[in-house]
């Protein structure tokens, strides 16, 4: 059975008729040619394939696409600002090196982005355990480490900067 | 010397941006119009003859485009050893044989038709284990090679090792064994083959070998009856390799069929169940080793022999001994040396190249051994390696003309880091193992070239066109960083182009961790053609001779007159725009005067060969066997680290890969069958499980190195297994003899072993 779905992706609202069965991965790449999430098992055992829902990383590889409806959904296309700006954690991971195939880049990324803007100074243990459903077979995840930790101080200082230009004002 | 612009920097993978935007665009982003999805129908038994084949239900299915068997396509035939084919006659010899394939309009389809096909088998008795498949009546697995011990020439002996042992006042003999592991690629195998109205193929494929690729295709085009037409080959972003893409596989070869069947692009993309049974292992091996040394500790003998299992068909893996032999000859100073491999076809799965090709599985051996013999002789683990340590300038048994070499102080730095000598708390232990390997490319093909073409725009701005495939390694930064410190450029000044064979030279492959060696010396050749050209073009223009002037930030200058500058883009805008104007263009082949072995095994294989030794500290807990990290010390003889940054990846990365292999990862292969074809059962490290590895960088400065480095992709993960076996032993007492250290094994060898004696021998494993 199909049904027409509306959901707000990265940023815009879109309307669109899936079929039931389909993931959410499916539409994104198959059907709206969104192919920076990337499908790595299909499983639910990679992460390749994060995409934030409502702010929360969920495999989209194992969410159904009318799940989606009402909602709003980020994927590594969303992430750096309309004018190309890189988001500081995409950023942090390309000065990092923690990008080598890059293939479980844009899902590492998008639970980087969940587990810092739910806490934004986390602990080594807190960020291995943030990115613990995501596989890298390249980095052994040193850098990914590294970067996340850039990232969080960038996020924090960025945060600080805007509240005292808006005291200035 | 001035210091480096660009090259020695941290200086960021030049497509990261593309990756972390989601840009970058893989095999699986690629759908070209009207194309077709091809899958494949896999065996049902390890051993079996095809009776029967019926696919007429899915031939008559809407969407079906083209259903193959064996005995509708012409003999191609592939592997190193010959003895494969795309689709499988007559028998099968495997879980993962290739039996029917289809081409539909959706995957669904295609799928559909693959469950509409019916194979009637009859069972054949299989062979699981190398050394049943020795015996006189095990079932043959290739009938027409009448045994199943591969006819293969893996036997070399240096000195005398019988009188060595004789003289030998310490002696240690071990057996252990390796199994299958897998590269587990994030991004899984996949092929397109599209032909033109003319017949000629382009393939995109994310492959290790481009130029060798358009080689097996040529031969499989000409079995085809088009043996006059092209063959180009376009490598999309490559979602990691780590050897498993160093070679043609089946369902290449099957997409190809299906194209030219259809007249359609075929895709087949691989699922992560058959990146799991249906792409080739790491070489599993059953290695015997016995080594001695004299009353000083000086090694006098080192003896091996191998049982390798083959599985059905043949491609690298069965070369790996080719490799093991480096170790086994070379790894420590050791006169006498006697190695003998065997493979032996089964009806498992086979193996193909993983990074270190064969090394991990030699110095798990060897540098187990090593701590046995050590203890034998009452001397320090270390102190042992120390003395019997490479040395600059030696000359191996095999061989191997050793330039440079920082063996001792990375076995020092380890040493230090570590606190070898420090107190351990409770269940702690430490250990060391070191390593040798290619870091000069590596003449295992007859030629170890590769090619650059290179040309410059009017605004000082490069494109460098090379044969090297980068997977994730760096290869395109590194190669922008020599071109840009030679050229006095930025590297954002430099593009690196790698992805097409109609564009790009020849290169042997991204093998042996050779790329930053051969590809950046073949860049730099090109770059020095180029060089050499602006500054006769500025000597004319700056009235200065061109040994005074130099390239540096984007501009041309006199040493001497430091107002004789010009900016590099406006000298080249000058030598274009005029009369008889001229652009700036070279070429480059750089084959390194590296040798092939000979028949005895003998030749200088690499222009340079890297050392590096790995120190663990370790937590046992004896109550439920699990082995605890406390500290990793990889230290690495790298000759000149171009981009450190990246390097440490490449070191982080191998590491962690070499922990899996050593603590958590196999594949279970039941009678032929892969029970764990998933990241659930199949443990690949995760970010919980990741190594604070702590690397040091020992920079030797090879001569023949381009800015002086060697090659370090494999290296990180050759002597972690050993590492950390050995400290096993140190904080229990167990010396565990079978990969992986699961819990279970290494609480079975504790229990065994009982309270007080620490040196019982335990029995196999397996």
């Amino acid at each position: 059975m199909a049904r027409t779905i509306s959901f707000l992706l990265n940023g815009e609202a879109v309307e669109v008729r899936v079929e039931d069965h389909w993931s959410l991965l499916h539409l994104l790449r198959e059907e709206l040619g969104l192919t920076g999430t990337k499908e790595g098992c299909g499983s639910g055992e990679c992460g390749a394939c994060t995409v934030l829902v409502d702010g929360k990383a969920i495999n989209s590889c194992l969410y159904l696409a009318v799940e989606a409806d009402g909602r709003e959904v980020l994927t590594i296309e969303g992430l750096a600002a309309p004018d190309g700006t890189l988001h500081p954690i995409q950023q942090a991971f390309i000065d990092h090196g923690a990008i080598q195939c890059g293939y479980c880049t844009p899902g590492m990324i998008l639970a980087a982005k969940a587990l810092l803007d739910e806490n934004p100074d986390p602990t080594e243990e807190e960020i291995r355990h943030g990115l613990s459903g995501n596989l890298c077979r390249c980095t052994g995840y040193l850098q990914i480490f590294e970067a996340v930790r850039a990232a969080s101080a960038s996020v924090r200082k960025e945060g600080i900067r805007v509240l005292s230009g808006e005291r200035g004002r | 010397m001035e210091a480096f612009t660009a090259v020695g920097h941290r200086i960021p993978k030049l497509d990261a941006v593309e990756k972390a935007t989601g840009r970058a665009r893989y095999i699986q982003d690629i759908k070209l119009p009207g194309m077709l999805y091809g899958k494949i129908l896999y065996s049902k038994y390890p051993h079996a003859r095809i009776v029967h084949i019926d696919t007429a239900k899915a031939r008559r299915l809407p969407g079906v485009k083209a259903v193959l068997t064996g005995d509708r396509i012409p003999k191609i035939r592939f592997g190193f050893y010959k003895d494969n084919v795309p689709l499988k006659t007559g028998k099968v010899r495997s879980r993962r044989d290739e039996v029917v394939a289809v081409a539909a309009t959706d995957p669904d389809i295609a799928q559909e038709a693959l469950d509409l096909i019916e194979v009637h088998y009859e069972a054949l008795p299989a062979v699981f284990d190398p050394e049943e498949a020795m015996q006189e009546d095990a079932p043959l697995v290739h009938e027409e090679h009448k045994t199943n011990v591969l006819k293969l020439p893996w036997k070399l002996h240096y000195g005398d090792v019988e009188e060595a042992r004789k003289r030998a006042r310490h002696v240690v003999k071990e057996r252990f064994r390796v199994t299958w592991v897998t590269h587990c690629c994030l991004g899984t195998s996949g092929v397109i083959a599209e032909f033109d109205q003319s017949n000629n193929l382009t393939v995109y494929r994310n492959t290790q070998i481009p130029s060798l690729a358009q080689k097996d295709f040529m031969d499989a085009l000409r079995a085809m009856g088009l043996g006059d037409r092209r063959v180009r080959i376009i490598k999309p972003y490559i979602g990691g390799a780590f050897g498993s893409k160093l070679d043609t596989y089946a369902f290449e070869y099957i997409a190809i069929l299906l194209a030219y069947e259809t007249r359609r692009p075929v895709c087949i993309l691989f699922d992560r169940k058959e990146e799991f049974f249906a792409t080739s292992t790491r070489q599993p091996a059953i290695i015997d080793i016995a080594q001695g040394c004299d009353a000083e500790g000086r090694l006098l003998f080192r003896d091996v022999s191998m049982i390798l299992d083959n599985g059905a068909y043949t491609s690298w893996g069965a070369t790996t001994p080719s490799v093991m032999m480096m170790p086994i000859s070379s790894l420590y100073r050791v006169p006498n040396v006697r190695y003998h491999a065997r493979c032996v076809y089964t009806n498992n799965t086979w193996s193909q190249a993983m990074r270190g090709y064969g090394n991990p599985q030699a110095t798990f051996a060897i540098e187990s051994s090593m701590d046995m013999l050590a203890e034998e002789a009452g001397i320090d683990p270390v102190e042992f390696r120390l003395i019997n340590v490479n040395q600059p300038g030696e000359v191996t048994p095999q061989g191997f003309r050793i330039t440079t070499c920082g063996l001792r102080e990375c076995i020092e730095e380890v040493k230090r880091r570590l606190d070898w000598d420090g107190p351990k708390g409770l269940g702690e232990g430490v250990g060391i193992a070191s390593l040798i390997h290619v870091g000069g490319g590596a003449r295992v093909y007859k030629s170890d070239g590769c090619g650059t073409l290179l040309k410059m725009d009017d605004y000082g701005r490069v494109e460098v066109f090379t044969g090297a495939t980068d997977m994730g390694q760096g290869a395109d930064t590194v190669i922008a960083q020599v071109v840009a410190e030679e050229l006095g450029l930025r590297v954002e000044d430099v593009r690196v182009i790698h992805q097409d064979t109609d564009v790009c030279p020849w290169d042997v492959g991204a093998h042996a961790s050779r790329t930053t060696f051969v590809a950046c010396n073949s860049a730099l050749g090109a770059a020095r053609r180029i060089k050499e050209r602006l500054l006769d073009l500025a000597s004319r223009e700056l009235a200065e001779s061109p040994e005074a002037l130099i390239l540096r930030d984007r501009e041309v200058r006199s040493r001497r007159d430091p107002e004789k500058r010009m900016e590099i883009g406006k000298l080249l805008r000058k030598a274009h725009f005029r009369l008889k104007g001229q652009m700036l263009m070279a070429d480059y082949f750089y084959d390194p005067a590296n040798e092939n072995l000979d028949r005895e095994f003998k030749g200088n294989l690499s222009m340079t060969y890297t050392f590096g030794a790995h120190g663990v500290r370790v937590k046992v807990d004896e109550e439920t066997g699990k082995v605890r990290i406390l500290k990793y010390v990889a230290a690495h003889d790298v000759g000149r680290a171009i981009n450190p940054m990246l390097l440490e990846g490449q070191v982080y990365g191998g590491a962690l890969m070499g922990v899996g292999y050593t603590l958590t990862e196999q594949l279970i292969v039941d009678k032929g069958e892969v029970m764990n074809p998933n990241f659930r059962d199949y443990k690949v490290p995760t970010a919980k499980d990741a190594v604070a590895v702590e690397t040091a960088i020992i920079e030797t400065v090879d001569r023949d190195g381009p800015y002086g480095a060697k090659g370090i992709g494999e290296p990180g993960c050759v002597p972690t297994a050993p590492a950390i076996a050995n400290a096993v032993y140190d904080a229990t007492g167990v010396r565990i003899r079978e990969l992986p250290l699961t819990l279970e094994r290494v609480l079975m060898a504790i229990r065994e072993k009982g309270a007080p004696n620490p040196v019982t021998p335990q029995p196999e494993g397996r």
